[in-house]
């Protein structure tokens, strides 16, 4: 089998217009599919940033919440009730909220203030300058260095900064592991600081982070949660509802899909059609291959071969050419939201198997049907 | 071995239905013994590739058997019939049918890849049958840089190449020459024809038919009038 298999490599790679015209209809289509939904994974996972940098296990909010970023005030007794709860190890309140800083030449930079608890820390980034504690100084904030630092003229330690008519001093420089979607600079400071700095109504607490005595207690803690009238959710829980917001609240799921789908379409018409030429200019010598007394199981597998080894060889370049794309672009845009995630690798695999399948059911169907006569007929 | 090649009795074969219905063959018989090298000759449309196409299995009658070498090759299934036509048989077509993007040395081995030898040893081997037609320096080219006559004992060396009893060549020197051709089946004759061999040739070049040892001339479908033993 070894040979047939080698012979069917050497009739595929040997036509090198076809074959190359066949890898660059898979390469394209796997390309188009993998960077739309790398980049709507990057543009999920940017809206979690929030989630994913505090870490909390459960997250305690208000049921109108849509998405990490529009937090809705609770009042302090959902604090006071929540950490009375059975199953509940601590919980802590955070705060996030928008504030304006006035620049150097008098123009004003949006930024997201995240306050931390004052008594726990519990959230706080890892610093790569500075101490943790000097969080605690007068009106000292945490600046995040990601690519929307310098919109804050790349603060140092030290450095002061106006946030909404009030003096802030920078103390430490963090790193977080996922950048926010909006494009605006990060600062954390502690829980107080931020309600006294940003003018907030009635409700300042946005949320009630949970750490459960374990992982079994979350059910009960949730249903205590619902029974006050808010809603506790897992990480993974409220980063798929964040993720839902945009996928069907947008449209941007819609698109998405719309975009996918014509990739596939493009893909397969090309590759199949491709292919399917490719097979036809060879059909007199699939039917001389039979004569000779080829089995049809055999030339199925040499069809297989063929096809399979394009729309792989397609798969591993499509995906390679959007790692360089994104890599690239983040050389230019460090938080370009783009990522390849597993489930971006399984679509555009599944796509590349279903256009393998359809190219070679066509061409097998074709080439099962010619019959050797036909060959001596000429 | 028996003596006997092929022994056919009865073939009817027919294209379409109704009033579109051609009788192709009509109670054909046919018999070929080992070291023979016989002619099927007569006019386009007389037959004689429907007839060479239900001797060599690729073409199922309507009616009548075939047997080669005692074996009732329309009695076996489809994977039967591709191994016997692998093993029993090598086809000489008319277009020579050889593959493009393959070199001549690769086209020859293809017999013995479907025959599942290791390709290094196929191409090894294919290389002798190569030396064989006089082809050997020309291993590695394609064949579409060799002349009609060089791709002819290309496909002559890919038949060959299995080591099968019985050779089908299908108007061998259609595409060639006088000289060219006469060569060609003088070279069959003499170093592919042999004892153990026979060789089946449908042609309508009265050029060649001094290298067949019997003639049988067809016409509507029918074996005509008393063979002709040439040699």
């Amino acid at each position: 089998m070894k040979g047939i298999l080698r012979l069917a490599y050497k009739l595929l790679v040997n036509d090198k217009s076809k074959f190359t015209a066949l890898l660059l209809g898979i390469t394209f289509a796997v390309f188009l599919i993998m960077f739309i939904t790398s980049m709507f994974s990057g543009v999920l996972n940017h809206a979690s940033s929030t989630i994913i940098n505090i870490g909390a296990s459960l997250w305690v909010m208000d049921p109108a919440v849509e998405t990490v970023s529009n937090s809705v005030g609770m009042p302090d007794y959902v604090l006071d009730a929540v950490r009375s709860m059975q199953g509940v190890k601590y919980a802590v309140p955070l705060y996030s909220g928008g504030a304006l800083v006035k620049l150097a030449d008098g123009t004003y930079q949006s930024v997201t203030v995240v306050g931390l608890d004052d008594t726990s820390l519990f959230g706080r980034p890892e610093l790569i300058e500075g101490k943790i504690e000097d969080i605690y100084a007068e009106s000292g904030f945490i600046v995040v260095q990601d690519a929307e630092f310098p919109k804050l003229e790349n603060p140092h330690i030290g450095s002061e900064l106006e946030l909404n008519d009030h003096r802030g001093v920078i103390v430490g420089i963090a790193k977080v592991a996922t950048s926010g979607l909006f494009g605006i600079p990060t600062l954390y400071t502690t829980y107080e600081r931020a309600i006294q700095y940003i003018p907030n109504p009635r409700y300042t607490n946005s949320y009630v982070l949970v750490e459960p005595k374990s992982a079994s207690d979350i059910p009960q803690i949730k249903q205590q949660v619902e029974a006050l009238g808010y809603r506790a959710r897992t990480k993974e829980e409220f980063m798929q509802k964040t993720a839902d917001f945009f996928i069907y609240e947008t449209g941007g799921g819609t698109n998405i899909l719309i975009m996918t789908a014509i990739s596939f379409i493009i893909g397969l018409s090309i590759s199949g059609q491709t292919f399917y030429t490719f097979i036809l200019e060879n059909l007199e010598r699939f039917g001389a291959l039979k004569a000779i007394g080829t089995k049809g199981r055999d030339l199925i597998s040499m069809i297989l071969f063929q096809a399979t080894f394009t729309a792989f060889t397609g798969y591993g370049l499509g995906v390679g050419l959007c790692a360089l794309l994104i890599w690239l672009a983040r050389l230019r845009l460090p938080s370009y939201a783009a990522m390849i995630t597993y489930s971006n690798l399984a679509i555009a695999f599944g796509m590349v198997v279903v256009i393998a399948a359809v190219s070679s059911y066509v061409a097998i169907r074709r080439v099962l049907k010619i019959e050797p006569f036909d060959i001596f007929r000429g | 071995m028996p003596n006997i090649a092929i022994q056919a009795s009865g073939l009817v074969k027919w294209f379409g239905e109704g009033e579109a219905k051609t009788m192709a063959l009509s109670k054909v018989n046919l018999e070929a013994q080992f070291g023979e090298m016989v002619y099927i000759v007569g006019p386009s449309g007389s037959g004689k590739t429907t007839l060479l196409s239900v001797l060599s299995g690729i073409l199922r009658p309507n009616d009548g058997k075939v047997l080669v070498e005692g074996v009732d090759i329309w009695g076996l299934n489809s994977d039967h019939l591709a191994d016997f036509r692998l093993g029993k048989i090598g086809f000489v077509f008319q277009d020579y049918h050889l593959f493009p993007r393959l070199s001549t040395a690769e086209n020859v081995a293809i017999p013995l890849i479907l025959k599942r030898k290791e390709w290094d040893e196929a191409i090894h081997e294919a290389e002798k049958y190569l030396d064989i037609v006089g082809l050997k320096n020309r291993a590695e080219l394609p064949p579409v840089k060799l002349s009609g006559g060089e791709q002819q004992r290309v496909a002559i060396a890919r038949a060959i190449a299995a080591q099968p009893d019985i050779l089908i060549m299908d108007e061998p020197t259609a595409s060639l020459d006088g000289d060219t051709g006469q060569a060609i089946l003088s070279f069959v004759k003499k170093n592919v024809l042999n004892k153990d061999r026979c060789i089946l040739v449908v042609t309508h070049d009265d050029r060649i038919y001094e290298f067949a040892t019997r003639i049988l001339k067809m016409e509507d479908g029918k074996l005509k009038g008393p063979e002709e033993r040439v040699a």
